[in-house]
Order: C-alpha cells, then structure tokens, then sequence
C-alpha cells in the first residue's frame, strides 16, 4: 500500500468539522454578521467527548451502538472515495454499490436508535428521515450507475479517475452527475433546501430531531459522523466536477482542497438564499435529481 | 465546439424538467424565457463553418423576444390578472417529473430512428432535446389549468420547433424562422390581452371551467 492512499482519509478526519466552519462562515456572512471562529466546530466535539452521556433507562444498546458504528462506517466509506490525484485505500468491483449501502447503514442505525428511545418526536423525524432517502438513493445509485458505465470501470476509484475520453459526450453526463450528486448531498446532509440545520424544536427538522436524546460522546460521535458524511459526499462531488488532473500530487491535492472549500461555499451560498422547502416538496426536488440521474443513464446507454 | 452544443442542449433539456416540476407560474416563465435565450446562444455556437449574418440576427431576434418580450408581456398579465401564484396542474408534479423522464427515453428512442436529411451535421443529442421540448409543451397545455401555464407550453413548443430548426437548414431558414418568431409574437402579445379580458369577465383564468360552459 502507497502512503499517499492515506492522505484523503487523514485529510478528510482532519477537516471534515473546517468544512462545517466554512458553512457557517458563508452564512454569517451573508446575513452581515461575525458568525462563530472558522474552527468552532472542533470545540464543540472537544466540548461533547469531554462530558458524560446520560442514556434514559428505557433505551437499549442500539441508542450506544447508533452513533458508534455510523462513525466507523462513515470512516470506511471514506476510504472508498479517491481524492485529487491520490488513490483509495479501498477499491474493489463494485465498491460503488457498499459506498452507498454504508451510508444506508448508517441511516438504519440512527433510525433504530431514534426508535429506540421510544420518543414519538424522535420517531417522526425517522420516518422522514427514511421517506426522503428513499427517493435520494435511486438519484445517487442511477448518477453512480451513469459514471461507472461512462467510465467503464465498476468501482469508485475507476470512475473518478479523472480520465475524460471524450469530452463532448462526457462533459453533458458529468454535468448531469454532479446536479443529482449535489442534490443528493443537500438532502443525505441535512442542508436547507430539505431540512434546516439551525432549527432545534421545531416540527419540521429531520436530522436534529433523530439524535435529541443522544448526549456526550455519543452526541460527538453523530455529529462527527454526519461532518464526515457532508466530506464524503462533497469529496465526491468534487470528484466528478473537478476530473482534470495535473499529475504532480501536491497540486491535485490542493486543486481538490480548494474545490472542497468552494462547495462548503457553495453550501452556505444556497442556505443563505433558498428558504426551507415545504415537506410536501421535498419529494419534489429529489425526483428531478433521480431525473437528472437518469437523464445521464440515458445519455450514457444511448 | 460540439462539446457546448451538448452542454446547451442539456442545459435545455433541464430548463424543460424544470418546467414541469416548478410550482410557482413565475418561475415557468422565467424558466421558458431562459430556454428561449439558451436556443439563441445554440443557434450562434451550433452555426458550422463561422458565423453567418442570418445566423446573428437569429440568435438576436430569438433572445430579444423570448428573453425579454415574451417574459415582459407575460408578467404584465400575470399582474393585471392578480393570480394566485401557485400552478395547480391537473397532473401532479412528482408524476409529471416522472412522466418527463419516460418523455426523455421517448423522444431518445424516436431521435434514433428518425432519418435526417443527408449532409446535416446536427449533435446527435439536438433532436431528441427539440421533441422533448415539444412534448413539454404539449403535456403543458393538457395539464395546465390556468390560461397562463397553456401560454407558456405554447412558447415551449414554439422553442422546440426553433431548437428542430436549428439542427436543419440553416441556409434558408432566415425567413421561415423570422416568420415563424412574428407569430409567435403576435400570439403571445393577444394571449396577454385575451387571459386579461377572461380574467376580468370570469375572475379567474381556470381553462377547467370552460368545460361546464354551455351556449
């Protein structure tokens, strides 16, 4: 194994919180104010792995298992995705499919752990939670679908190498790609147009209400686990919209970096001037990126 | 210079399923009226071998009138009408995405078999993207319930017909195109003035109530 395989991993545990900082950032920009220090998001882990956690009596062990497991799949999802000009560490035929079945994973086991509480507010937000990935995974299995047949490769590392035959046939598909994949990423991580990660309390937020009772490290954990995701699924958009590479490996590197801070950008951009979408139209938007995803299956197949 | 017709053409192609999906009348006329402009930059990067003068005049007339005229006549009736803002279609809009994905292989398969003229260099893409603009546009009219949403199918198909035009004959479409543009005009310009009169003698524009209307 290359030691340069381990960069992304290292890179991404290391920034993943940055990226959320960034967010937050762009935001607070946007709205004129200060905002909290770039690197507030370390201090609230910092903060959180050092309190106690408080389980309530009538919880099992799927509420500690939950965000333990999420973090390690996350971890190991993360290992599948190359990054600027370095290879993953993991990388195997079909490793696209165990890419977004981990994150199912990591879904089913913050579901589980919401129910298990027994808290019908927790409850409510699992079974939104589990309505609108339903739809969201068709849209990131058909853009994956689309680019792995592009490239001709059935793992992750193969379709992101970067290698753009063709551009007049790939560059529609690629675009196509990461609109469903950018969808996608705004819906698997909580962000505005599907769910609003400033609201706490209130009756229409997804991703918060799951973890109310977790507290503590296991509260560090989920949320260390979700800025993973956010990376994970930036990282992979950046995969398909930055694919040109310069071959030396400090510049891919850092060429990928800059692209990761421009979507966290680009996040703050859209959450600062796109309102909370009805629940009702929430289905909506992620239909046009299972479209989109399809368009692109089609241009591909054709 | 095929690498931006493809991109436009997807970029069409997206405006149309965004047609579909959005619930806001204004949006669908920003939408068409963005589509119409992407057909004027197609019609100057699609012209082969340097641009031709009738090439510009095209690609002017098509972004002047359908960017900005088109756009303007209709928010002035939308205004005057004082709609409700919301589209109402008859047909869901998660199952007309649905149905706009299914339009897409259609109009892919149909695009594939349908033999062009010998010696057109158009992209492989441009026809299957000019149907499914008709067929937005048509699906438009069936499904939209306010007299607004039909005019703006029209336009749609109006883009499809210039986007199919486009891919032929740039030689000597100058007059038909131009012709073809003037009417489209004319009609969108005593569209406007028709959907205010209804609005003002029914106080609605619900084309679903002309059914129950009896002489």
């Amino acid at each position: 194994m290359d030691a340069t395989q381990l960069i992304h991993p290292l890179l991404a545990l290391a920034l993943a919180p940055l990226m959320a900082g960034i967010v937050n950032k762009t935001k607070s920009a946007f709205a004129g104010r200060n905002g909290p220090p770039v690197l507030q998001p370390y201090r609230d882990l910092w903060r959180l792995l050092h309190k106690g956690a408080v389980y309530s009596r009538t919880t099992s062990w799927i509420l500690r298992a939950g965000p333990i497991v999420s973090l390690a799949a996350v971890v190991t999802a993360l290992a599948m995705l190359p990054f600027g000009g370095t290879a993953a560490p993991l990388s195997f035929a079909g490793d696209l499919i165990v890419f977004a079945y981990l994150f199912g994973l990591v879904r089913f086991l913050m579901v589980a752990a919401a129910l298990d509480t027994g808290s019908s507010f927790e409850g409510m937000g699992a079974s939104r939670e589990v309505t609108f990935s339903a739809l969201a995974e068709p849209a990131l299995l058909l853009a994956l679908a689309a680019l792995a047949r592009m490239a001709g490769s059935p793992s992750l590392s193969g379709l992101l190498a970067g290698a753009v035959a063709n551009p007049a046939v790939s560059i529609p598909v690629l675009l196509l790609a990461a609109a469903a994949v950018g969808i996608v990423l705004l819906a698997e991580n909580a962000r505005i147009p599907v769910d609003d990660p400033n609201t706490h309390l209130e009756l229409t937020m997804i991703h918060e209400v799951m973890i109310l009772d977790t507290s503590g490290p296991d509260l560090a954990f989920a949320g260390y686990a979700a800025l993973l995701k956010q990376w994970a699924f930036a990282a992979l958009l950046v995969g398909v919209l930055v694919p040109w590479r310069t071959g030396v490996l400090w510049a891919d590197v850092a060429l990928a970096l800059a692209a990761m801070a421009a979507v966290a950008v680009g996040i703050g951009v859209v959450e600062s001037t796109m309102a909370r979408l009805r629940l009702v139209r929430v289905p909506q938007l992620l239909l046009a990126a299972v479209a989109c995803a399809a368009l692109a299956v089609v241009l591909v197949l054709r | 210079m095929d690498f931006w017709v493809n991109c436009l053409v997807v970029l069409i192609a997206m405006t149309n399923l965004r047609l579909l999906g959005s619930s806001r009348v204004v949006s669908c006329v920003h939408t068409v009226a963005f589509q119409g402009v992407l057909l004027g930059v197609l019609a100057i990067v699609g012209a082969s071998g340097g641009l031709a003068a009738h090439g510009i005049v095209l690609a002017a007339v098509n972004i002047v009138l359908k960017g900005l005229v088109f756009p303007w006549l209709l928010m002035r009736a939308l205004r005057e009408t004082h709609l409700r803002r919301e589209v109402e279609p008859a047909i869901g809009f998660g199952a007309s995405m649905l149905l706009g994905v299914l339009l897409i292989g259609i109009c892919l398969w149909i695009g594939s078999r349908l033999p062009l003229p010998v010696g057109v260099q158009a992209s492989p893409l441009l026809v299957p993207a000019a149907l499914f603009t008709l067929m937005v546009g048509l699906f438009m009219i069936v499904a939209g319930r306010k007299a607004l949403t039909q005019v703006v199918g029209y336009l749609s198909i109006e883009n499809g017909i210039t986007a199919f035009g486009l891919g032929f004959a740039l030689k000597e479409a100058l007059l038909v195109e131009l012709g073809i543009l003037l009417d489209a005009f004319m009609a969108v310009f005593v569209m406007g003035i028709i959907i205010f009169h209804i609005s003002r003698e029914f106080d609605h524009i619900d084309a679903g109530e002309l059914s129950a209307l009896k002489d």
